[in-house]
């Protein structure tokens, strides 16, 4: 809890060092922003907004602008093309062209080789750093504080202020610590923490915070199971989640495109070694889960934080006592055809979607390979694997993952959002279930009257063979046996 | 944008609790390029059918609620996306406040800068107004941003927070970019001693 003490969060390191002018009674503080990353969705109103003003970006090569929205996935064709087949969506895609060009913001369009989810270049290039203020008009900007960066989604008007002003006006939010302690067990990922935080402290949880978490099972996580945890932070209602940076993060940003070089390489060290919290730092909440107590997750609602372990039968709201909690959970099982008590272990399901700025990085594509290597996607399912970015799909490929994904009967596509938002043409059919790596299982997210379980690409995989949702575990067993 | 100061409008309310941003406007809806014409996708797929005509039972569809501008959420409303397309819909559907128990953070920093009104309110006049509106359609309340108060029909008032910037800019039609802009000279310092941390085009 909150004490006296001088010792400050990581959180308050980096906001410290970005306030251009403090909080006052009155005021809000006016923070330096570092990077800005912006895609075709949500900043073409940003621009406009420039325009009637008259004013100019204040820093270009501060910002960087990619696709990935409303953008397609589908293979290319023979001329090397990625089709638009949506008439809108390929008039924004043209508009962000306009407004990157006509602003001097460098882009990476539509089948270039850099172009990718925005949560996923970012790290990939090496310009989210620890200690960095990064912001874009999307809410799962949260992934990149797992680099220790502070890192959180804007809206479209403030898109307009960071382009103009390189600033933001922001409260202090309030801290909260996260700490899971202990080794997971196998079949037990990254994902399934992020799902069992969420469903521990709500949808709302972290409304008013910023999350930080720690203890052995965070530090044990690979940057991008880090990246997984941090990504999800908004589904629990936290504008931003953030992990201090330690080796792990040092070793994954060396030698990128834009990581610091040389004698700048030494003093971003030695900058960086100075950001974990301080061990007498306080935080306004604290949570903490054990890791050996977590089983794979799986939702089973229309919220990220109805969710529960894959093995549980679904809650009833009859046992809820808050009334609207009740109703809500009633609504969700009527849109998800579920009853309350019936098992999610052997229920029937159509598509599994592998991707999203949550896993489709190159371990969540290993991961997912290994295990569906030597088997197939059961009759009737459909199975789409997505890769976050370019690069992460070229990489897959000269590992050859495209050839396994594709025997065992998957989709192997172009990088984008796809299916987490369903913009682009991915979307499920109404009342078709998926499993879905992804972070967002509101309605009709996925397609109008698609119904979405979220879990791990490990959960995922188990049902795309197995036609039903399925314990990842039994099926590691099973492996190991033979 | 148009100062606010009071206003009063009739309530209707629709008590599901986390009411994300894509069912106040669903995805699809966000290949636009401006703002307008956004209110047509409001809550879309709770007030059509597959075949495009409207459900009689969702609330808004219901004849005696059209002109409603007080729009009563269940708690935790607006969570989800940060697209500010939800309060741009919700303005084009002629919502002018919506008040809740709590609202998501990105949902209420929008909503705010569009002079939609979020209101937190406590929860027995929450389940009050839930009650009122769903009693008679005609309710209405009056908002003073001034005061800070929801004026009900028996006559109390009832306080809201709000920070004291962004009442400010609300009240005075100001824009917080404009505001921005004119630290223009705070910024640059903040620049002169903090190298820049990145470069895109590198």
């Amino acid at each position: 809890m909150k004490t006296m003490s001088g010792g400050k969060t990581l959180f308050e390191k980096v906001w410290n060092n970005h306030v251009v002018r403090q909080q006052a009674d009155d005021l809000p503080a006016v923070l330096y922003i570092d990077l800005h990353l912006v895609h075709e969705v949500t900043s073409p109103q940003a621009f406009t907004e420039l325009r009637q003003r008259g004013l100019k970006v204040r820093h270009p090569e501060q910002t960087l602008g990619t696709m990935d929205h409303s953008t397609p996935t589908t293979p290319r064709g023979l001329d090397g093309v990625i089709p638009v087949v949506d008439s809108q969506a390929a008039a924004q895609l043209d508009v962000m062209r306009k407004n990157c060009a006509d602003f001097g913001i460098p882009l990476y369009d539509l089948g270039t080789r850099n172009q990718g989810i925005v949560h996923v270049i970012g790290p990939e290039q090496g310009l989210t750093q620890p200690g960095m203020t990064i912001v874009c008009g999307d809410s799962h900007t949260s992934t990149h504080g797992a680099f220790g960066a502070l890192a959180f989604g804007i809206g479209t008007s403030e898109v307009a202020h960071v382009l103009a002003s390189q600033t933001l006006l922001q409260y202090k939010p309030r801290t909260m610590a996260i700490r899971v302690d202990g080794h997971l067990r196998d079949g037990v990922t990254a994902k399934d923490i992020i799902l069992a935080i969420i469903a521990k402290i709500g949808v709302g949880g972290g409304t008013g915070y910023v999350l930080e978490y720690m203890g052995e099972a965070i530090r044990s996580l690979s940057m991008e199971g880090r990246m997984t945890i941090c990504n999800m932070s908004i589904e629990g209602g936290a504008r931003a989640g953030m992990i201090a940076p330690d080796d792990t993060t040092f070793d994954y940003i060396a030698g990128r495109p834009s990581a610091p070089k040389g004698e700048a390489w030494d003093r971003a060290m030695a900058a960086w070694r100075q950001l974990p919290s301080d061990p007498d730092a306080g935080f306004d909440a604290e949570v903490t889960l054990t890791a050996e107590e977590l089983a794979p997750m799986i939702t089973y609602g229309t919220n990220p934080g109805m969710g529960m372990a894959i093995t549980s039968p679904v809650p009833d709201p009859d046992h809820l006592k808050d009334v609207s909690q009740k109703l809500a959970l009633d609504k969700a099982l009527r849109y998800m055809d579920l009853q309350p008590g019936q098992p999610l272990l052997g229920k029937k399901i159509d598509v599994v979607f592998v991707g999203s700025c949550t896993n489709s990085r190159i371990s969540d594509l290993r991961e997912a390979a290994r295990f569906i290597e030597g088997r197939k996607v059961a009759d009737g399912v459909r199975m789409m694997v997505v890769p976050g970015s370019q690069q992460v799909k070229r990489q897959a490929e000269g590992e050859g993952l495209d050839r396994i994904f594709k025997d065992a009967g998957a989709e192997w596509r172009e990088a984008g959002c796809s299916m987490c938002i369903a913009m682009n043409g991915d979307q499920l059919q109404p009342g078709q279930y998926a499993v879905s790596t992804s972070n967002r299982n509101f309605e009709g997210r996925q397609g109008k009257g698609g119904r979405t379980f979220l879990a791990s690409p490990l959960t995922a995989v188990a049902a795309a063979v197995n036609g039903v949702v399925t314990d990842p575990r039994t099926m590691v067993n099973q492996r190991e046996r033979a | 944008m148009e100062p606010i100061r009071q206003f009063a409008g009739r309530i209707v309310a629709l008590p599901i609790n986390d009411i994300d941003t894509d069912q106040i406007i669903p995805a699809r809806y966000l290949k636009v390029t401006d703002k307008a014409g956004l209110g047509a996708a409001l809550f879309s797929d709770w007030r059509y059918s597959a075949d495009g005509s409207a459900k009689q039972d969702f609330v808004l569809n219901q004849p005696e609620h059209q002109g409603a501008s007080v729009l009563i959420g269940g708690h935790n409303f607006g969570c989800g996306s940060s697209r500010e397309h939800a309060p741009w819909a919700l303005i084009g559907g002629g919502f002018k406040a919506v008040i809740s128990t709590y609202f998501a953070d990105i949902f209420r920093s929008n909503s705010l800068k569009n002079g939609l009104l979020p209101i937190i309110v406590d929860e027995q006049t929450h389940q009050q107004l839930i009650s009122m509106a769903e009693e008679d359609a005609m309710t209405e309340v009056t908002i003073d941003l001034e005061s800070q108060t929801v004026r009900l029909p028996d006559g109390r008032a009832v306080p809201f927070p709000i920070d004291g910037f962004s009442k400010h800019c609300l009240l005075n039609g100001v824009d917080q970019l404009g505001y921005l802009l004119s630290l223009e000279a705070e910024t640059a310092r903040y620049e002169a001693s903090h190298a820049a941390r990145v470069n895109t085009f590198a």
